[in-house]
């Protein structure tokens, strides 16, 4: 058995493999290759798609989000994006404490609808605690009241051609040399049907704070965070997503991110 | 390995070495962790703290694991880590880096991260690409491994082998390695616990982090111990597989490098000594 020996040849090799790791290491050499709009990036981001339909073959439409015991909420519901609208409407409505707020339901709609936040809060209500899921990685437990949006999709009666359902809201976000955008989100109907699917008005047993978006949020508990869109103004059925914004289905998405939040 | 596949030449002294499954497997997976790692720690620095339980405590401390850049009493920016409460200075690397001129906070540097700078929409179309070509590779080489038994064979340890460790270590310290073409004890324990152990958990707890697979599955919140505390095992398996890539290429080095490239890339693999003479084989 020959023993180990750093001859030339082998150090040099040894030295060769090493040094050939190297280059890799300037990560910048691949930016090129990702950013919005190159084709490599639009292939990788193909795997969302996979992942969103393989999600929706493997979890049923009614399978619930997971919910926790009222000890498990330990802090207050951390706020992140936009936390305090300064948008014109807005503020009228936050001046006279949402007595004037109306949502509306709208778009491939048989009846559209138009109801107070006190009419809201009369209809039938579904408390949850459920852990939100922040992109950035974090977790929060709360417990969120609200109304199933089921309830006013049944209400307005949905054209059979209506795919999605689009959340349009009063707050804008800086989004650099376009200016301030104003922030829209969307959902498919199987989520948008969702049992824990709802128009939250309270959060904690307080009413929804300024920060986590009132006067209604929508709590989309098998998605992540930004699919959960604060400030909500109205609500539009759509068969496709296009005319909004970039037309990828959602402010964030419009930036990069996927439409599909389960993952 | 099988003693059908030796070929001819040189008076068995080349062998088959690695089936075209195993060399496939392999490169697909060295790409493959390779962004994944990459990507990961991108991810990462969105919020680069972790934690055990089901949520991350903002009022209350349940972290295990943190990246900060802080101020110092003179005001210079200084990268704090901070692992099971006890804080290191890591300016220039961890928390702080980039040249004096253009400082960034950020948790782990530009060089560590694809892409370079800090893009979360971006790291996460790479992360989930690779982190499919990772998991189907990994099931397509389970299949395989079992079907033609490369995984009795070659991955899971004899009782005989089990009780040869401590003599493997001893011939390991002495840099005394046995060319035959089999992988010794020490070799099947590494190899299984990064493909049965670690590949497994990665993934698992990858899926654990999903909000859609927590309505799936919501056993692996379960066994995994919450959210969080999946993240912050996702992030160790992570350094286990780094751990793993140092000590993988060093060996590969010091087992004689070009011999040992060629059998992952062609099969081929040259055998040194005797085939009686594998001590710890048998």
């Amino acid at each position: 058995m020959k023993s180990f020996a750093l001859n030339r040849r082998r150090f040099l090799t040894s030295v060769g493999i090493a040094a050939s790791t190297v280059p890799f290491a300037g990560c910048d050499a691949l930016d090129g290759f990702l950013s919005g709009g190159s084709p490599v990036r639009d292939v990788l981001a193909t795997a969302n798609s996979l992942t969103y339909r393989v999600q929706r073959m493997l979890i049923d439409a009614d399978k619930l989000a997971p919910e926790f015991s009222s000890s498990e909420i330990r802090q207050g519901q951390r706020p992140n994006g936009s936390t305090d609208p300064n948008d014109e409407a807005y503020l009228a409505h936050r001046t006279d404490n949402f007595a004037s707020y109306r949502l509306q339901v709208q778009g491939l709609v048989e009846k559209p609808l138009s109801y107070s936040l006190a009419e809201l809060q009369n209809m039938p209500s579904r408390t949850q605690i459920t852990r939100h899921d922040c992109v950035e990685g974090w977790s929060c437990i709360a417990k969120w009241s609200g109304l199933q949006l089921s309830q006013l999709l049944d209400e307005a009666k949905v054209k059979p051609e209506a795919r999605f359902v689009v959340f349009h809201c009063f707050d804008s976000m800086n989004a650099g040399l376009a200016g301030n955008v104003g922030y829209y989100e969307s959902i498919d109907l199987v989520d948008a049907r969702h049992p824990q699917t709802i128009l939250a008005y309270g959060c904690n047993d307080q009413p929804l704070q300024i920060a986590n978006g009132a006067p209604l949020r929508v709590r989309i508990e098998r998605q992540l965070g930004y699919k959960m869109a604060k400030y909500i103004r109205s609500i539009e059925l759509v068969s496709t997503l296009s005319p909004f914004g970039k037309g990828k289905g959602g402010f964030w998405e419009d930036y990069g991110y996927d439409w599909y939040g389960g993952i | 390995m099988n003693e059908n596949l030796e070929s001819d030449s040189a008076a068995g002294s080349v062998i088959l070495r690695h089936r075209l499954i195993t060399r496939l497997t392999h490169w697909c997976w060295a790409i493959a962790l390779f962004l994944l790692l990459l990507s990961g720690l991108q991810i990462f620095n969105a919020h680069p703290t972790l934690y055990v339980g089901a949520q991350s405590g903002f009022e209350f401390d349940n972290d295990v694991f943190s990246i900060k850049a802080m101020r110092d009493a003179a005001g210079n920016a200084e990268g704090v880590t901070t692992v099971f409460g006890k804080s290191f200075d890591t300016t220039g690397v961890l928390g702080v880096s980039g040249p004096d001129s253009a400082q960034s906070y950020r948790g782990f540097p530009a060089w560590a991260t694809v892409p370079s700078y800090q893009d979360l929409a971006t790291g996460r179309v790479v992360h989930f690409f690779f982190a499919w070509l990772f998991a189907v590779v990994f099931l397509l080489w389970l299949f395989a491994s079992i079907i033609n038994g490369h995984l009795r064979r070659d991955i899971l340890p004899t009782g005989g082998e089990l009780r040869s460790v401590p003599r493997s270590i001893l011939d390991h310290l002495r840099l005394r390695f046995h060319h035959d073409g089999r992988y010794n004890v020490l070799q099947k324990l590494s190899y299984g616990g990064v493909l049965l152990v670690i590949f497994p958990l990665i993934i698992l707890t990858g899926l654990t982090m999903s909000p859609g697979m927590n309505a799936a599955w919501p056993w692996l919140l379960d066994i995994f111990g919450g959210r969080q505390t999946a993240r912050t095992i996702h992030f160790a398996c992570m350094l286990l597989l780094v751990t793993f890539f140092v000590v993988h290429i060093a060996m590969v080095v010091a087992a004689g490098p070009l011999n040992e490239l060629r059998s992952i890339i062609t099969g081929r693999y040259r055998i040194s000594g005797h085939r009686t003479d594998m001590g710890a084989g048998k």
